[in-house]
């Protein structure tokens, strides 16, 4: 075996760690729209929103200083205090599930019926209501996130490999990686349970199915809506932290809503082990074609890898792969 | 009691068949091109040109163009950045390889480029529909954008991988570069849009415009009278990438004149465009031009309030902005669906009965 071997084996498995994140945003945006039809563009700015409210009650900031300031020309930043990260946690899903309730009394309820594209282009409008309005509350300048998983490359493993081959100096993957992946596998597990076994679980499924016939066994369908928004918020908040933690809570992490588009497009827009899948496809797929044809066009493929590939698939399996067969052919 | 067709005898084929078939429209429609052609000239200044009616007149052209796509086709497109990328380069490529060639050709080739580019992408539309597609035509925006920004041909192997108009000039007046006045390029813009949008409300009202309805409104229908999905669907394609490929175009050679691909042809464009014919009205020339106008205004209002006026910080000024465009959008889709151009539509109906509502 030589050393080119175990280094893409390493890029499939960075790749693997890189598509469980774009799984775990795919996953919000199958929930809802399993639940309720909505194709919910705003997943990955509500990833962005959380993680933006996790760090901004870890450090005490005081919400919407620099706008207040503005306008009374105080000089406010923060309380002055940090709360521990499980409270901060906590604080922070309370703010998604009211998230989750204003979109629906506030949105959902007004646009019931209407169709998929101009729900889609609600979110399309809330990713943006969000976004600004996220920067007024916390500020827009980079982030650090720490929530107390470790960091930077796994030294066992490292050394457990090294010298596998001639030239190899063993694989590098970044423990917050394992990390992502294990809370994934936890998080998943734990919807799967949720979904098969409780109360609420099969009302979400029923509803899923047919909202008609679940409102006509007395399944109240706001009540569902605000929960399964809630559940999106809870997925983005893992996703958030996660991508915050790797990268910094900015901007560009709401960015990876769009790179989930593709994940779905593969793994079929109702099926959550299709998510799964699909984020693994999509981010293997595109470390090895960065790895491997990337440097020969120019580099800086994993742009639009993703979306040809997507793109690629619709036309052949317009369904995805785990989807079931509702989408309309032409 | 003035605007209704009683009374208005039309004695011609020609008169019945014509763009405007009602007086007073056809009086404000001659009015607003005498004023656009003849007065704004004389009193317009590089600020309000270059903030307001440069950008609001390319804005307007490729709403025309997406709104002939998804307002009238019904196919949801969220490349139109990239597309209008495509016109960009195509017409750089065009004024640098061909100097002498009149700009007015180069900004049609470019459209005509850029048409050709919308119809291969406008490909999958023939097997999927709705948001499917959207993500469809993401990868376009995305494959595009890198395109022009890693393959050094396209930006002629320049250093900083910007591309920079040259100067160019029409009947003895320089419309591009940096030397170019205001009333030039002004005018230059204005001459295409009027032309643009004349096409584009004849298109939408003939037989073509008609089958992209049918089609919208329901394809297999639309399938069985007659009406060949194939064709329709890439004609939508083609002419609405032809009407985005010029405003990229003059987005770039007469308004910006220097282009950073990612930043000045970036997604941001594709919902820009997309809320402009939301708030505009889908399916409404009129729509496109409102659309245009409003988002074009708006941020230099907001700004112009919340910067000049209260003295906020340029960045609170910014996240405000993208709160209010949010809370728009929302709002006017759970108000009026259809736009600006449906209240508009409505307030006809009222001045038709005016003064005597019974």
């Amino acid at each position: 075996m030589s050393a080119d071997f175990y280094y893409t084996i390493e890029v499939i498995i960075n790749g693997l760690m890189t598509g469980v994140l774009y799984s775990l945003v795919a996953l919000g945006f199958v929930l809802i729209f399993k639940a309720s039809g909505v194709f919910n563009y705003a997943q990955g700015v509500m990833a962005l929103f959380a993680a933006l409210t996790l760090v901004g009650l870890q450090n005490g900031q005081i919400p919407f200083a620099p706008l207040i300031n503005s306008i009374f020309g105080t000089n406010l930043s923060t309380f002055g205090w940090t709360l521990p990260t499980v409270v901060a946690i906590v604080l922070a899903l309370g703010v998604m599930v009211l998230f989750a309730y204003l979109v629906e009394r506030y949105i959902l309820r007004y646009l019931v019926g209407q169709d998929p594209v101009i729900l889609f282009m609600a979110t399309i409008g809330l990713a943006y209501f969000m976004e600004g309005f996220g920067d007024l509350m916390w500020g827009a300048d980079i982030k650090k996130l720490d929530v107390g998983l470790p960091q930077g490359g796994n030294v066992w493993l490292e050394s457990a490999t090294e010298g596998w081959a001639e030239g190899f100096y063993g694989f590098y993957i970044d423990n917050l990686d394992i990390w992502a992946t294990f809370i994934a596998v936890v998080l998943v597990i734990g919807l799967m349970v949720f979904s098969q076994y409780t109360k609420t679980g099969r009302a979400l499924r029923a509803v899923a199915d047919d909202n008609q016939a679940a409102m006509s066994v007395g399944i109240s369908l706001r009540a569902i809506w605000v929960i399964v928004w809630s559940l999106a918020g809870f997925v983005a908040l893992v996703a958030g932290t996660m991508w915050g933690a790797k990268s910094g809570v900015q901007f560009s992490l709401s960015l990876i809503a769009l790179k989930a588009l593709p994940v779905l497009m593969l793994g079929g827009f109702t099926s959550i082990p299709g998510a799964i899948v699909g984020g693994m496809i999509i981010g293997v797929g595109e470390k090895l074609f960065e790895y491997s044809i990337g440097p020969m066009i120019g580099g800086a493929t994993e742009n639009w890898f993703a979306y040809v590939l997507a793109l690629l698939f619709l036309v052949f399996r317009p369904q995805g792969l785990f989807g079931e067969k509702i989408i309309e052919r032409v | 009691m003035f605007y209704r067709e009683a009374g208005d005898f039309k004695t011609s084929y020609a008169a019945d068949s014509q763009t405007f078939p009602i007086r007073l429209d056809r009086y404000g429609y001659y009015t607003t091109l005498a004023i656009a052609f003849l007065f704004v000239p004389l009193v317009i200044s590089d600020y309000w040109a270059n903030a307001l009616l440069l950008p609001f007149l390319i804005w307007a052209i490729a709403s025309l163009g997406l709104n002939i796509l998804s307002g009238y086709c019904g196919q949801i497109s969220l490349g139109t950045g990239g597309f209008m990328a495509v016109g960009a380069y195509s017409s750089y490529k065009l004024m640098t390889a061909f100097p002498d060639l009149n700009l007015f050709i180069v900004i049609l080739l470019s459209g005509v480029i850029t048409a050709a580019v919308g119809v291969l992408f406008g490909l999958p539309s023939l097997r999927i529909k709705g948001f499917y597609l959207a993500v469809a035509t993401l990868a376009a925006q995305f494959f595009l954008v890198w395109l022009f920004n890693k393959v050094p041909w396209f930006y002629n192997y320049s250093a900083s991988g910007q591309i920079s108009v040259p100067t160019r000039s029409v009947f003895g007046y320089e419309v591009t570069g940096a030397e170019a006045n205001s009333e030039a390029k002004y005018l230059f813009i204005l001459v295409i849009v009027v032309l643009l949008a004349y096409i584009a409300r004849n298109l939408t009202r003939g037989r073509i415009g008609r089958s992209w309805m049918a089609i919208r409104d329901m394809d297999i229908a639309a399938e069985i009278i007659g009406v060949n999905p194939l064709l329709t669907k890439l004609t939508a394609f083609a002419i609405s990438s032809f009407y985005i490929g010029i405003a990229g175009a003059l987005f770039f050679s007469v308004y910006l004149g220097a282009v950073e691909v990612g930043e000045a042809f970036g997604i941001q464009k594709s919902f820009l465009v997309q809320f402009m014919i939301i708030i505009g009205g889908l399916g409404s020339i009129f729509g496109s031009f409102i659309g245009a106008a409003f988002m074009v205004m708006m941020p230099v209002l907001l700004k112009n309030i919340m910067v000049g006026q209260l003295g906020w910080a340029t960045d609170i000024a910014a996240h405000f902005e993208l709160v209010i465009i949010g809370g728009l959008i929302i709002l006017f889709l759970i108000l009026e669906p259809h736009g600006l151009a449906q209240l508009w539509r409505l307030t006809k109906e009222k001045l038709r009965l005016w003064p005597f509502p019974h």
